[in-house]
Formats: C-alpha cells, sequence, structure tokens
C-alpha cells in the first residue's frame, strides 16, 4: 500500500509540471525565451532541451546539499548553481552546435534568470528528497518544452510556412510574417493561454455535473460505473 | 529569544557555504571553458575558411595579409607585440589562389550595424577587374523573415556576384538597378540591406589602395 503511495507520489509530480501546473500556460512563468527564442520550433526545441538540463541538474544538486545550504543564503546558493549549470550549456552548445547557439543568442545567458528554474529550487526542490526532485525538474521541464514547441510550431508554420524548416504549403502561400516577429508571440500565446483556461474551466464543469448527478442519483451513477 | 539565536548560522558558516559554493562553480567552469575553447576557436576558423572559399569562387587555397605600418604583409607569425597581435586579429584579409598559384582575388572580413545588432560579413574582390565577387554574411541577428533576407534574398545576392567597385557603390531602389555599380535594397530590409552595402563601401575605401600597393610589390 505505502508502495502504491509512493508511486502515485512521483506520477502526480511528473505529471503536474506537464499539465496541472504547466508553467507556460498555467503558472505563466518564463515568458522571456517562450516569447523570444519560440519563432520556430527547432529554437524552441533546443531552449526547451538547455531548460531541461539546468533545471534538473540545478534541482539534483540543490536537494542533495539542501540539509547543508542554510537557509539564510538559499537564494544566493541556487543561483550560483543554476548560473553555473547555465554557463556550461552555453559553451556546449557554443562547442558542439553552433548554428542554434547563434540563433539562440543572448537567450542561453539569460536561463540564469528564468523565474521557473529558480522557482522550482525554492519551491521544491530544498524541501524534497533527491529522487522526488529530479521527477518535479523533468515534468516541469518537459511542460516547458511542452509549450515552447506549441508556441514555435504554430509561429513556424503560420510565419514561415514550414515546420523544421520542412516547406508545407507550396511556393503560393504568402507568410504572416508578424508571426515570426515578437507582435507573433504575444498573439500565439494569448491565444494558448485562452484555449488552456477555456479547456480547465470546461474540465471543472464536467466534474461538477458529474458530482452532481452522483449526489443526487447515486444508483444512476454505480450503473454509469458498471 | 535565545532560540532564534541558537537556531541561526554563524557568520562563518554563512561565508563558508558561499566560499565553497563559489569554488566549485569556478573549478567546473574553467574546466569545461578550457575544454570547449579549442572547439570553439576551430568552429571559428572553419567557418570563416568556408566563408573565404565561398566569396571567392575557384579559390584552393589562401594566406593572410595583415598591416604592419602603412604596408600589408603575409602574416608569418601572430605578431610581436600584444599591440600588433590585436591589430591583427581585427584587421586581417585573405589572399586567395588557384591551383597554379596565381593571385585570383581577396577575401576581406568586415562588420556594419544593421538593425538589431552588428552584422559581420566576408567580401570577394577581384583586384584586376575591380569588382566584387562574392559576399557572405558571417554574424547577423536581424530580424528573422525580415533583415534575415540579406542572407537568403537570391536577388540581392546576386547583386554581388560582379558588382563594380568604379565609379562607386551606389545604392537604388529595388527594381531601378540599371549599371553595374548599382545595389538594390530589399523590401522590407531597408535598414539591414543598406548596413551591408555600406559595409561593402567602407571596405573597399579602407583596403583597395593597400590591396593595389601590394599586388604592385608582387610583381
Amino acid at each position: 500500500m505505502e508502495h502504491l503511495n509512493e508511486s502515485k507520489r512521483y506520477h502526480d509530480e511528473f505529471v503536474k509540471g506537464i499539465w496541472k501546473e504547466n508553467p507556460v500556460f498555467i503558472a505563466v512563468l518564463g515568458l522571456c525565451p517562450a516569447l523570444a527564442v519560440s519563432n520556430t520550433a527547432i529554437n524552441s526545441l533546443a531552449m526547451a532541451a538547455a531548460t531541461m538540463f539546468v533545471l534538473i541538474c540545478s534541482s539534483i544538486l540543490v536537494s542533495i546539499f539542501r540539509n547543508v545550504i542554510p537557509k539564510e543564503v538559499r537564494i544566493t546558493s541556487f543561483v550560483i548553481i543554476i548560473a553555473t549549470f547555465v554557463t556550461v550549456a552555453d559553451f556546449t552548445l557554443q562547442a558542439f552546435v553552433p548554428k542554434i547557439h547563434k540563433d539562440l543568442g543572448a537567450f542561453i545567458a539569460l536561463i540564469v534568470v528564468n523565474c521557473l528554474i529558480l522557482g522550482r529550487q525554492e519551491a521544491f526542490a530544498f524541501k524534497n528528497n533527491v529522487k522526488l526532485a529530479a521527477v518535479d525538474a523533468l515534468g516541469m521541464s518537459l511542460g516547458f518544452g511542452f509549450a515552447l514547441f506549441c508556441l514555435g510550431a504554430i509561429r513556424e508554420i503560420l510565419g514561415n510556412g514550414s515546420l523544421f524548416d520542412v516547406h508545407l504549403f507550396g511556393p503560393h502561400f504568402e507568410p504572416w510574417v508578424i508571426m515570426i516577429l515578437p507582435p507573433g508571440g504575444f498573439l500565439s500565446l494569448g491565444f494558448l493561454l485562452l484555449f488552456f483556461n477555456w479547456f480547465k474551466v470546461r474540465q471543472q464543469q464536467v466534474k461538477a455535473k458529474q458530482e452532481h448527478i452522483e449526489q443526487f442519483n447515486p444508483i444512476i451513477s454505480l450503473n454509469s460505473k458498471g | 529569544m535565545e532560540l532564534s539565536q541558537e537556531s541561526s548560522p554563524s557568520p562563518l558558516r554563512l561565508i563558508m557555504t558561499l566560499g565553497i559554493a563559489g569554488f566549485f562553480s569556478g573549478l567546473v567552469l574553467v574546466s569545461v571553458y578550457l575544454s570547449t575553447l579549442p572547439i570553439i576557436e576551430a568552429n571559428k576558423a572553419a567557418a570563416l575558411k568556408e566563408a573565404v572559399f565561398l566569396v571567392v569562387p575557384g579559390c584552393k587555397s589562401f594566406k593572410t595579409l595583415v598591416m604592419r605600418g602603412k604596408k600589408l604583409v603575409v602574416q608569418t607569425n601572430e605578431g610581436n607585440t600584444k599591440q600588433e597581435k590585436k591589430k591583427d586579429a581585427a584587421e586581417k584579409i585573405f589572399v586567395c589562389y588557384d591551383d597554379t598559384d596565381k593571385i585570383i582575388g581577396f577575401a576581406i572580413p568586415g562588420g556594419e550595424p544593421g538593425f538589431q545588432d552588428l552584422i559581420k560579413g566576408i567580401l570577394g574582390y577581384n583586384a584586376d577587374q575591380k569588382i566584387i565577387i562574392g559576399f557572405e554574411v558571417l554574424e547577423s541577428r536581424e530580424t528573422p523573415g525580415l533583415g534575415d533576407k540579406i542572407m537568403k534574398d537570391d536577388t540581392f545576392r546576386a547583386n554581388f556576384k560582379a558588382l563594380a567597385v568604379e565609379p562607386e557603390i551606389t545604392v537604388v531602389k529595388p527594381g531601378t538597378r540599371e549599371a553595374n555599380h548599382e545595389v538594390e535594397t530589399i523590401t522590407g530590409a531597408t535598414i539591414s540591406s543598406k548596413a551591408v552595402i555600406r559595409l561593402l563601401q567602407k571596405s573597399m575605401t579602407r583596403w583597395r589602395p593597400v590591396i593595389a600597393d601590394w599586388v604592385a610589390s608582387q610583381n
């Protein structure tokens, strides 16, 4: 039973970052890179991968040393740890994928100040064991990557008529240039937030309706459950 | 009161914590920096080499030329003084040879502020015919979809296949090019395309006289 509860906890911590507490669509965190580099799908994925590396490594390290770091200097310690991993990611990208490093520009260095990463250290990694911190970081970074990919794919398809540089609409397609410019980022994010909020409200309504049926007609609800 | 004093760590512990964190951070950063630096330098050199071969078609080998006093010389060492090394890194051009070791052109790197940031490029120059024979962008952060047309617009790039540098390179509006020394700007990327043209003009003003002197000294 305890084992089942533990598995459920890990499952919940993992899934929450992807969907229920998605850092971009629900918590609205880390919008600076989400808007700035999501003009193509490949840039979005590269930024998501860099953020994932920094978030997972930082969370593991913060969790390992959570009993050693005095709480008075915890934020400074988090920033040192995060900045170290960001610089490692920066040099590594520059050495092995220079083209992507050139495309992402200054935004790699700006991962240091991504409030999603600092937020997870403060809210989760500093209070939980290493395994849970790693699972939470993985879920959150996958959620961040999912959001960035949605934005990047929409903007690249409409703004350039392509996805991963593969042209989709033929030579007669007139690209919506605005979509790959900053206003396109705000527009896409606005529509995506609208969709996710609508979806959330709809789910709540369905749940409330279900509860209402169960409350007033337990036999029907039992039958419907089989 | 006593309790709170007991629970708060000593200042020495706080300093030690941050000191140790800083020390290990520095250790990791220096190690990664030193191990990736040769690859990063090699990438930059490879990109530059590739660009030299692109802007001077037919180039099989090249040598680096640097300024010594007011004259161009073939670079044989990295410069004797710190000042020379710095100057060499900032100001150098490449002389390109064909299969028979005949000079076929010069590759000249340069930079000019664009719409977002400095546009760095390299141009190919044929000193015999006094024409620009190629241009490639090395670094640019121009707006995707607009300013980055300086790298993607084939009509604009075609301007640099045989662009006369005499009487002087002139900017004209799209669709109005009549002479060999005129370059058309790009609709939607006027600032970026003008920056490229300025880069060509400034490079030619700077390097043409010294290249002519160097070529004369070789004959």
